[in-house]
């Protein structure tokens, strides 16, 4: 199937239907990426297929560039001036990066979660209302309640908040944020959902809880999540990617492959050593 | 005893011999420096509360006379210190008219210049716009007036023709009023935008929204407790500015809800009698200072409200 990402009038693809019928086995697929912040290259000539479905996990030391990688797949690099990509990400079938494409076109289909829980300074039913009625929702009242319900059931927050809809998002936890982030950017119903270090600020309760949460998730999305956390890529992820850095702290792709394999049998030194810590 | 000591293993517990000083010790140039600080504080509340008891004095002195009663001064609506009549209404109504159009103009284009400044501009848009928008800050007030009566006015003159518009009149003025107090609402709006956690417009692009509907939904609102106190002090300084109105709004109390007629403000009348020849003795000059007051209570009361919305509407970033 094909996604409208050329740009054009607002709401013209009716997205808050049902999740686009599945396609080909790899939603998303970066080819020979380059990305420099002015003449700085932060990631050097990257190849990966993201799998439809599955939870691949960005794993590498500090400044590597998983960060740029991963906001390179919704063109959130696009916010930062110097930023400039080489080679193409391509996203069912079309290249995100082609001139007629809209970035924001591309980030209601590629939808991210931040490393520090960010909601609106809004009500907890408009945090999640809001992206819904910004991508043309166009139902009732009810349908918009039935709509953030369920974004916020399969968050894992519904039981927490359904009795304090209309109080400040910033008044919960840290966790609880959290998942009010991911409720928020499951309403506009993506495709993908990007997370960058969406538990570093979170205890490890909280943190389980979000990896359950993206092992449902899944079902339904397919999941980008950079982590630092050894074990969190080996529990909770389907793929691995580990970035190193290089002699000019370019970011590169090291080794790619199934969670599993990649951990107990990695094939580039350079990986194991990362993964036993014994690093750097 | 034995679960203490295992416990404190590996740590070194200090000789109980030699005491460590802890003592207080005086530090002269912290306490010099803080005296400095606090006397340059202590200054300017000194000046509020001279100017307090100056305005005071002199407008007990009005309110002793007994052409004058107090009831009569806040209600009565007709000033005419010559047949001793001292309503303030007409006063109060051309200032509140004056400062009012000067918001409806200087709230909107502000806070666009702000939104423009902050959420659109490239760096080296906005490294050009600022200092622009700070001269005009700048501009001494009375050129401010002779453009509102040699130039706005006779524009209104033409477009409304000069039997409905005064020579001098209260929309003139208070346009004007509102072209110079446009920096001071855009700069502080745009601090406040700016102040907005960068993240919060990460989250809203990370939906699929626009650059407006990220403007204008997230960040303006997650503004408002600045963008309010802008527009406060901003509204103040309508009040309380006077070479305009004094030059272009007319010299002569009229009670009017017509902003076309001329009508004089509080401030405009304060400064044509403390600028003419009147005696020091007489009743008209001190109305000045119960007037003088009554702008210090409006002000007053402005700050006050201003600083309950900022605290009303004050989200707390981490
Ligand atoms: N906005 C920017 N402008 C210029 N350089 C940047 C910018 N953002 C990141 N960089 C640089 O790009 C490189 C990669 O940064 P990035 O944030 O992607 O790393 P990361 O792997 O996510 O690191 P961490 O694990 O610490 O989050 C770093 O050298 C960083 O200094
Ligand atoms: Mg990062």
């Amino acid at each position: 199937m094909t996604v409208a990402l050329e740009a054009g009038p607002r709401a013209r693809t009716a997205r808050n239907g049902a999740n686009p019928p599945m396609g080909g086995d790899n939603v998303l697929e970066a080819r020979a990426l380059h990305v420099y912040y002015g003449a700085f290259r932060a990631i050097e000539n990257v190849t990966l297929p993201i799998a439809r479905n599955r939870i691949t996990a960005f794993i590498g030391p500090s400044g590597c560039g998983k960060s740029t990688m991963l906001r390179a797949f919704n063109r959130m690099n696009d916010l930062v001036p110097t930023a400039r990509v080489e080679g193409d990400i391509v996203y069912r079938g079309q290249s995100i990066y082609a001139p007629g494409v809209d970035p924001v076109e591309v980030r209601r289909h590629i939808g991210m979660v931040f490393q520090k829980p960010n909601p609106f300074p809004k009500s907890i039913y408009d945090n999640v209302a809001w992206g819904a009625r910004i991508n043309g929702f166009r139902g009732t009242r009810r349908e918009l309640d039935d709509l953030v319900e369920a974004a916020l059931v399969q968050a894992a927050l519904w039981d927490e908040v359904h009795d304090k809809l209309d109080q400040s998002g910033l008044s919960l936890s840290g966790g609880q944020q959290q998942r009010l982030c991911i409720a928020r950017a499951i309403a506009v119903k993506p495709d993908v959902i990007l997370m960058d270090e969406p538990c570093s600020a979170l205890d490890p309760i909280a943190t389980l809880r979000i990896e359950d949460l993206m092992q449902q998730l899944k079902e339904r999305y397919t999941i980008l999540i950079v982590t630092h956390n050894m074990q969190q890529a080996a529990r909770a992820s389907d793929y691995t990617a580990f970035f190193n850095m290089g002699d000019r702290r370019q970011g590169y792709l090291v080794e790619f492959g199934p969670t599993p394999e990649l951990f107990t049998n990695p094939k580039d030194p350079r990986t194991e050593d990362y993964i036993t810590g014994r690093f750097g | 005893m034995t679960v203490t000591t295992t416990r404190l293993r590996g740590v070194e517990a200090a000789p109980e011999a030699d005491t460590v000083p802890l003592g207080r010790r005086r530090r002269w140039r912290e306490d010099a420096v803080e005296a400095v600080l606090f006397a340059a504080g202590f200054v300017s509340i000194l000046t509020t509360g001279a100017i307090v008891v100056v305005l005071g004095k002199d407008a007990l002195h009005f309110f002793r006379n007994p052409d004058v009663s107090l009831v009569d001064f806040l209600t009565g609506t007709v000033w005419q210190p010559q047949l001793g009549k001292f309503g303030l209404l007409p006063l109060l109504n051309a200032t509140l008219m004056v400062s009012g159009i000067a918001m409806v103009v200087a709230l909107p284009i502000g806070l666009s210049i702000a939104v423009y400044l902050s959420e659109y501009a490239t760096p080296a848009v906005r490294n050009r716009l600022k200092p622009t928008l700070e001269i005009l800050a700048g501009v001494p007030t009375v050129i401010y007036g002779y453009f509102a009566l040699t130039f706005v006015t006779p524009i209104l003159r033409w477009a409304l023709g000069a039997r409905t518009v005064d020579i001098y009149n209260v929309l003139s003025a208070g346009l004007v009023v509102g072209i110079l107090v446009i920096p001071l609402v855009a700069s502080m709006s745009e601090d406040a935008l700016q102040a907005v956690p960068r993240a919060l417009r990460e989250a809203a692009y990370g939906l699929g929204a626009t650059r407006l509907e990220t403007s204008l939904q997230v960040v303006v609102p997650s503004a408002l407790s600045g963008i309010a106190a802008a527009f406060m002090l901003a509204m103040s300084r309508a009040i309380g500015e006077t070479m305009v109105v004094a030059i272009a709004a007319g010299a002569g109390p009229r009670l009017t809800a017509n902003p076309l007629r001329s009508a004089e403000t509080m401030t405009g009348y304060i400064s044509r009698i403390s600028g003419g020849d009147l005696s020091y003795n007489s009743v008209d000059y001190d109305s000045i200072f119960a007037i003088g007051l009554a702008l210090f209570v409006i002000t007053l009361g402005l700050n006050i409200l201003s600083g309950r919305i900022v605290r009303r509407f004050r989200e707390v970033y981490e």
